[in-house]
C-alpha cells in the first residue's frame, strides 16, 4: 500500500488540476458569452478602461523607458565583444516590439490590474456586495467581470504600442547620449529594420495578456474564500496565475507569429 | 406567499438544513430566530435563490422560485444585508436608487435621484448624506441607507439579515422601528433573521426557532413566552444550561 501512496497524490493532484482547468474553462466561456447577451453596462466599462487603460500609462511607460535604455548598454556590450555594436537600433527595436514590450506591460499590468481587479471583487464577495448585485437584478458577471475583461482586451494592445516606442526611446536616448550613435541614424535603422508582422505580433500579444490579465483577476476574486485570509489568497493567486498564463501565451504567441 | 417545504442543504459534510418547513403568510412579518451557524442566513438565501438548495421545494405566491423569468421575480424582493452591502464605489443615493437606474425599473436619472431622497428621508437621513461614499458613514448610517435601499422599488416582499447586528442599542431600536414602520405602510410580507431579541418583539408577527437544520417551534410573537418549547425558552431567555449546547 505504501509503495502506491505517491500514484495516489499524483493521481489527486492531476484530477485537481483538471477540475481547476475545467472550472477556469467555464467561467472564461461564460465571460465570453456574455458579450452577445444584453444587457451591458457601457459606464462600468468607460470606467473599466479609464483604470487599466489611462491610470496604467505611468508605469507602463517608466518600464519600458528604462529596459530600453538597458537593452541598448547590454546590446552595446555584448556586441562589441564580435565588433557588432553598429547593431543596437536594431536589436533594441526588434527586443522591445517583439518580446520585452508585450511581455513587460503584460506583467506590470498583472501586478497592477489583476491584483487590483481580484482584491475589489474577492472584497466585494466577502462583503456580500456580489449577493446585493443578484438581489439586485444584476448579473456579477455582466456588471463586474465583462467590462473588466472587455476593457483589458482592447485597451492592452495601445498600451503595449505606447510601451513599444517608449522602449525604443529609451534605446534612442542611451545609444544617441551615452553610446555615441549618430540620432538620424539611429532612427532610420530603427525604422528599417521593424516588420509589419513584428508590430501585428506585438498588438496582438498585448490583447491576449490583457484578456488573461482581467479574467484571471475577475475568476480569483469571484472564487475568493471568506475573510481577509480569503482575500489576500485571491490577490496572490490571481497575479501569480497571470504572470504564468502570460509568459506561456508568450510563448505560443512567438512560436505562431515566428517559427515559420 | 413564501413556502418553504422540506429544504435540505448541505457545505460538504455539514448538513446546515435538514428538512425546514415554514409559510409565511402575505403581509405578515416573519422572523426567524437561533443560534449562530444555525442556517437562518442560508434558509434566507436559498429563497432568493443565492444559495441552491439540494432537496425540497420553496414557493412564492404558489410558484416553485426556480421557474419563471427570474429577474420579474427578484424585482418583487428587497434585502437588506447584514453588513448593508453597499457598493463601495458608488455614492449613497446611487447605491439606493441602484435598481431605479438599469434593468426593467430603469428610470431618469434626475427622477432615480429624487426617489433615493425620499427613501433616504423615509429613514432618517438627510438629503446631504446622498452624495457621501458608504464608508464616510457610522455603521447606524449605513443600515439605514442598506434598509433604503431594500425598500427603493417598493418590494412585495423584504428580507432583513441581522438588522441590528453591530449596532447600540438606540440605533438597534431605531432601525426596529423603521423596519416595523415600512413594513406596515408597505404592506409587505418580510423576513427577518435575528438573534436579537429586542428586534423579535419589535418586528414579529410570527416567529420561528431554527435549530439543527429544523423549526423547532414556529407561532405568533404573542405566544412565544409561554411556547412550552425548551428550545425556545433558553433561547429567548439566553440560558447557558437547556437542550441548546452552549459550545457549537
Amino acid at each position: 500500500m505504501r509503495l502506491l501512496a505517491p500514484i495516489g497524490r499524483l493521481g489527486r493532484a492531476t484530477l485537481a488540476l483538471l477540475a481547476a482547468i475545467g472550472r477556469l474553462a467555464i467561467f472564461t466561456a461564460q465571460t465570453i458569452s456574455h458579450l452577445v447577451r444584453p444587457p451591458f453596462y457601457p459606464r462600468e466599462f468607460g470606467h473599466a478602461l479609464l483604470q487599466i487603460g489611462y491610470f496604467s500609462l505611468p508605469v507602463v511607460g517608466l518600464t519600458a523607458l528604462f529596459t530600453g535604455g538597458a537593452l541598448a548598454l547590454q546590446i552595446y556590450a555584448g556586441g562589441s565583444r564580435f565588433s557588432a555594436e553598429a547593431v543596437v537600433p536594431q536589436i533594441v527595436a526588434i527586443g522591445m516590439v517583439r518580446e520585452l514590450g508585450p511581455v513587460l506591460v503584460g506583467l506590470m499590468i498583472a501586478a497592477r490590474v489583476t491584483s487590483s481587479i481580484a482584491a475589489e471583487i474577492a472584497t466585494m464577495k466577502v462583503t456580500e456586495q456580489i449577493d446585493a448585485l443578484v438581489t439586485l437584478s444584476t448579473h456579477p458577471m455582466k456588471y463586474l467581470t465583462l467590462p473588466r475583461v472587455l476593457a483589458a482586451t482592447l485597451v492592452m494592445p495601445l498600451l503595449v504600442g505606447v510601451g513599444d516606442v517608449i522602449g525604443i526611446y529609451g534605446g534612442f536616448l542611451v545609444g544617441t547620449e551615452r553610446l555615441g550613435f549618430n540620432a538620424t541614424t539611429y532612427l532610420t535603422n530603427t525604422a528599417d529594420f521593424l516588420e509589419l508582422r513584428d508590430i501585428v505580433s506585438s498588438l496582438a500579444k498585448g490583447a491576449v495578456f490583457g484578456f488573461i490579465a482581467a479574467l484571471m483577476g475577475c475568476y480569483y476574486g469571484m472564487n475568493s474564500a471568506r475573510g481577509a485570509m480569503g482575500v489576500g489568497r485571491a490577490t496572490k493567486g490571481s497575479v501569480v496565475a497571470a504572470a504564468i498564463l502570460i509568459l506561456a501565451a508568450n510563448f505560443i504567441l512567438t512560436e505562431a507569429f515566428f517559427s515559420a | 406567499m413564501i413556502r418553504l417545504t422540506d429544504v435540505q442543504k448541505a457545505f460538504g459534510s455539514n448538513r446546515v438544513l435538514r428538512g425546514v418547513n415554514l409559510h409565511v403568510p402575505k403581509g405578515t412579518s416573519m422572523v426567524i430566530i437561533g443560534g449562530s451557524g444555525t442556517g437562518k442566513s442560508v434558509a434566507l438565501k436559498c429563497v432568493l435563490g443565492l444559495v441552491t438548495p439540494d432537496a425540497g421545494l420553496i414557493e412564492v405566491d404558489g410558484k416553485d422560485v426556480r421557474s419563471g423569468d427570474r429577474d420579474a421575480f427578484l424585482a418583487r424582493f428587497g434585502m437588506l444585508f447584514q453588513g448593508g452591502a453597499l457598493f463601495d464605489s458608488l455614492p449613497v443615493w446611487q447605491n439606493v436608487a441602484f435598481r431605479l437606474m438599469r434593468g426593467a425599473l430603469k428610470r431618469p436619472k434626475a427622477e432615480a435621484r429624487e426617489i433615493a431622497i425620499e427613501k433616504l428621508r423615509r429613514v432618517g437621513l438627510k438629503p446631504d448624506v446622498a452624495d457621501k461614499l458608504p464608508a464616510e458613514l457610522s455603521g447606524g448610517m449605513q443600515k439605514r441607507v442598506g434598509l433604503a435601499r431594500a425598500i427603493a422599488a417598493e418590494p412585495e416582499i423584504i428580507f432583513f439579515d441581522e438588522p441590528t447586528t453591530g449596532l447600540d442599542p438606540i440605533m438597534a431600536g431605531v432601525i426596529n422601528e423603521l423596519i416595523r414602520e415600512i413594513v406596515t405602510e408597505m404592506g409587505a410580507t418580510a423576513m427577518t433573521i435575528t438573534h436579537d431579541m429586542s428586534s423579535v418583539r419589535a418586528i414579529a408577527d410570527n416567529v420561528a426557532m431554527l435549530h439543527e437544520g429544523v423549526i423547532k417551534w414556529t407561532g405568533p410573537v404573542a405566544q412565544m413566552d409561554a411556547s412550552g418549547d425548551p428550545y425556545v425558552d433558553q433561547f429567548i431567555h439566553g440560558r447557558a444550561e437547556g437542550p441548546i449546547e452552549a459550545v457549537r
